[in-house]
């Protein structure tokens, strides 16, 4: 992997031999038309994925990419050139094809940065980066998943498991003045587990990570409980009866089942499908789109989260941005394209893929905050529903609000007890309407493990989400069970 | 240096750095969109990009990297890193290049590159523009876009490994979409159109598409559930090919080597109803899947898949056909940063005699499923629960649109019940369908 450098904006720069100056240069050329905007993207990014399965560490993949994205604004029109050649000859090609957005000519204009500055937060800053791991350390830990998801029962025939490091510097500079850098580590495990009885099989998924180091996954037996879990849910699966079809009351266990709010709301108040009336949540702000019990948020500055980053990818410091409060819509998320044509204050959430990809709002980590049940309460309160704890992903129409979510692991609830399982069915429900719904939030408020990513237009940011056990009063469950 | 160049002398250099065999992927290209919103042009995007993804052995140990750093210190770099990786790797027994005899040694002509279009980006621009247009013209109840987009890209590929094959080919695409917003009483639908093809000439015009996207956006308008039931459920083809897409996914090696096929151990037995086929081919001319050789320098070809309800064959690349003891289908696809996978070319079921219409008559009450959404279906099991946006059928013929429902079922089960398919099939995609008609499915709603 490339070095560690305490100062990322050094890494993209000297390398290249690129000074300051000529980055304003670009700048300069890129809004030599009348735009009223323009930035570059800076990114150079190594990532390592170990993969084991059959017992054996069979894989390992290394990949490196760097590149610069040059973007010009002016009014709501966006130019974007984008290169994995940097320098100084392929940026100034890069402003002047971005800038062909616009026609009208305009007048010179100087941009001058006020120097670097470091990232306003310090969010995940790691004494030991994962990706300065070795390679046996990691190969060591597969095979002891391997063992241990074996040891948890006879039935488990197979074991996948991969290990994804990453390290990505970043360096923004706008006309604004902005110049940023930041150093973005990121690490995620995953084990999926095949459980064999006679003719019938299933899988169990679990995972986690975030921007943290690689002793995360020792902390607290992290590794094993992930196994267990990934193990528990393929032998759970065995067992698992057909779901029920129909509307019913829904119970969702806490912490990834948050990915309800991601797709029912998260996408929905995103300032460009806002911007452009095509959101099922346009003309909603103000109003009463949840319970009085709900209070959702989006807070890009948990540190060493998987949804967090000290800044966004257009140098702007990320913050926690309330989307409803009591019930009542209160905020956008928004990048600066959005947040400057909607006359609306930036909240960190202009977010890319890579250098490949123009930026656009998106979400950090979502969650609703806890409330006073208890969750053994909350699902002795019902007399007869789903009680669902595990997801695999979601989608969602903007437009129509309609959303779905897969439940991955779900039992029946029956005189306010939880009996059998059933077998995975999709939830699904209309955005505006479900929060409205919910009539009982636990106090128990999860974050996820820290696996989520979340894909919108092509492009795929890493996210997470958060829930504390809620009972939502009628959702349509997708099971086979008529 | 030239990419033929570059990559023998990657070959070269691994070899004396210890690598006993391995072989080399390259590709440049380019690529430009514009998107044009409400008649204004909203976007724009340039690029230039260039990748190499190098996999060597060190006896049966591998590893596989990747970078867009074409220079000298880069490449050797990488080289080492590669190699000293593989060496850190478990030996696999059935890992390897495949057996040099097997490695194509002429390559049909496919005819994927477009001859170079005069297509400025003002007339890219206009395309999108006139295709939003006649969305927008279709209805005064359309009364909003979220754009239409022109995309075109041009590309070279080249293979290479050290058993001395090399062969590369150039692909061009264009594609053309569009989304429209229709509202009525205070709702909004959007749906949308696309036209994908490598050559230019062969795009849907741009009238056609933004009509089509605007037809299939109003007739979504004013949308309800339905009571939960049990119902015939016909498939317009592009939700069709995405039940073809799970089959797919359940008849590549990886799924049934690793046991996460609801297909495992089928092979010969009856999958799907009579008088369903499914081929996969890599030799369609022009097609967005075909192409002269594998991900592996093994030939490619047509494979019947599915005969008259029969499963006669995976889809196979070297390693998945080594551990499961076949030959490979020459269906390896190799992306930059993983192994090769079986994956397919173009895939697709044969069109059957019936009209989409007949078939529509034939169901007295059921749902026509225009839109699938969510990931609610398991590869292992087969088990299938997906939402869904279509058309509620009475009496043979559509009568309202209906929407926030799921429809579950199981794959297997869904594709033996298979009841009548329409001769409506149109490689759109490199998977495709036609029109399909499944005998009873559950739709859950109100």
């Amino acid at each position: 992997m490339q070095p560690i450098a305490s100062n990322p904006e050094r890494v993209l720069l000297d390398q290249h031999d690129l000074t300051t100056q000529q980055l304003e240069q670009v700048l300069g050329t890129a809004l030599e038309r009348r735009a009223d905007y323009a930035d570059l993207y800076f990114e150079a990014r190594s990532a390592e994925a170990v993969s084991l399965e059959e017992g054996l560490v069979k894989k390992t993949a290394r990949s490196i990419s760097q590149g610069v994205g040059v973007r010009v604004l002016a009014g709501d029109k966006t130019g974007y050139a984008h290169s994995d050649d940097i320098t100084l000859d392929t940026l100034q090609i890069a402003a002047r094809t971005a800038r062909a957005i616009v026609h009208e000519a305009g007048e010179t204009r100087v941009v001058s940065s006020a120097g670097p500055s470091q990232a306003p937060r310090d969010l995940y800053t790691l004494s030991t980066p994962p990706a300065t791991i070795p390679l046996t350390e990691k190969i060591a830990l597969l095979q002891q998943i391997d063992e241990e998801a074996r040891r948890y029962d006879p039935r488990i025939t197979n074991v996948m498991a991969s290990l994804t490091v990453e390290q990505k510097h970043v360096l923004i500079l706008t006309s604004a003045g902005v110049m940023v850098a930041d150093t973005q580590p990121l690490l995620r495990l995953q084990v999926t587990c095949i459980a064999t009885q006679g003719t019938i099989r299933q899988q169990g998924s679990h995972g986690g990570g975030g921007r943290v180091e690689f002793n995360f996954l020792f902390d607290q037996d992290r590794w094993r409980i992930f196994t267990r879990e990934a193990a528990r849910q393929a032998i759970l699966g065995l067992e698992a009866v057909p779901a029920p079809a129909g509307t019913m009351t829904v119970v969702l266990g806490p912490g990834w089942p948050g990915i309800l709010l991601h797709e029912a709301i998260g996408h929905g108040l995103e300032g460009d499908f806002n911007r452009k009336k095509v959101s099922a949540f346009s003309d909603l702000m103000g109003k009463k789109v949840a319970s009085e019990l709900c209070t959702v948020v989006d807070d890009g500055t948990l540190p060493n989260r998987r949804g967090s980053l000290n800044v966004d990818d257009e140098g702007t410091p990320t913050s926690r941005t309330v989307l409803i409060e009591k019930g009542i819509l209160r905020g956008y998320l928004q990048d600066r394209l959005n947040a400057t044509l909607m006359k609306m204050p930036l909240t960190g959430n202009g977010r890319r893929e890579s250098f490949a990809h123009m930026p656009m709002p998106r979400m950090t980590n979502t969650f609703m905050l806890p409330g006073d049940s208890t969750p053994e309460d909350i699902i002795k309160s019902v007399p007869r529903g789903l009680y669902a704890v595990s997801f695999g992903g979601g989608q969602v129409d903007i437009t129509s609000g309609k959303f779905v979510f897969s439940a991955s692991e779900a039992y029946l609830i029956e005189d306010g007890k939880v009996t059998r399982p059933v077998k995975g069915a999709t939830l699904i429900g209309n955005g505006p309407e479900v929060l409205t719904r919910i009539s009982l939030v636990g106090n128990d408020l999860r974050l996820d493990d820290g696996i989520g990513t979340c894909g919108k237009e092509g492009q795929s940011v890493p996210v997470g989400v958060g829930l504390p056990t809620v009972r939502i009063d009628g959702l349509t469950v997708g099971g086979t069970q008529a | 240096m030239q990419l033929e160049d570059l990559a023998t002398t990657v070959l070269q250099q691994a070899q004396r750095l210890g690598a006993s065999a391995g072989d080399v992927l390259i590709a440049t290209g380019e690529s430009f969109s514009a998107g044009v919103r409400l008649g204004e042009v909203e976007k724009i995007h340039n690029a230039r990009e260039k990748r190499m993804g190098l996999r060597l052995f060190v006896g049966q140990s591998s590893a596989i990297t990747s970078t867009a750093n074409f220079t000298r210190e880069a490449v050797q770099t990488l080289v080492e890193e590669t190699v000293a990786l593989a060496r850190a790797t478990a030996a696999d027994e059935f890992s390897g290049l495949p057996a040099a005899e097997d490695l194509a040694r002429g390559f049909p002509d496919l005819d994927l590159a477009d001859s170079p279009a005069n297509l400025t980006p003002e007339d890219k621009i206009a395309l999108a523009r006139e295709a939003e247009a006649a969305a927008l013209n279709t209805d005064s109840r359309v009364t909003n876009s979220e754009g239409a987009e022109f995309s075109s890209g041009s590309r070279e590929l080249l293979y290479a490994n050290s058993l001395g094959f090399i062969g590369r080919y150039d692909t061009t695409s264009y594609s053309l979409s569009v989304v429209p917003v229709a509202s009525q009483n205070g709702t909004m639908q959007r749906d949308y159109w696309y036209s994908s093809h490598r050559k230019l000439n062969r795009l849907e015009p741009a009238p056609v598409v933004g009509k089509k996207a605007a037809e299939r956006t109003l007739r979504r308008l004013g949308a309800r559930r339905v009571k939960t039931q049990q119902a015939p459920v016909v498939f317009d083809p592009e939700t069709a090919a995405s039940l073809l897409r799970h089959l797919a996914g359940a008849v590549s090696g990886s799924a049934l080597y690793r046991k996460t096929s609801f297909l495992l151990g089928k092979l010969g037995e009856k999958i799907a109803a009579s008088g369903i086929w499914i081929d996969d081919d890599a030799h369609i001319l022009s097609a967005l899947g075909s192409k002269p050789f594998d991900g592996e320098g093994l030939p490619t070809c047509r494979t019947a898949v599915v005969a008259d309800g029969v499963l006669t064959s995976y889809l196979l690349d070297t390693y998945s056909a080594r551990k499961l003891g076949l030959r490979s289908t020459g269906n390896a696809s190799r992306s930059f940063a993983d192994v090769p996978t079986a994956s397919p070319t173009n895939f697709f079921l044969r069109p059957g005699t019936t009209s989409p219409e007949e078939i529509i008559r034939s169901v007295r009450s059921g749902l026509y499923v225009t839109e699938l959404s969510g990931f609610g279906v398991n590869p292992v099991t087969g088990d299938y629960s997906r939402g869904a946006v279509g058309l509620w059928i009475e009496n043979g013929e559509l009568a309202y649109p209906v929407e926030e429902i799921t429809i579950a079922g199981n794959l297997l089960e869904m594709f033996q019940h298979i009841e009548v398919t329409g001769h409506d099939l149109e490689l759109r995609g490199s998977i495709a369908a036609p029109t399909l008609k499944i005998a009873r499915m559950t739709i859950a709603g109100e």
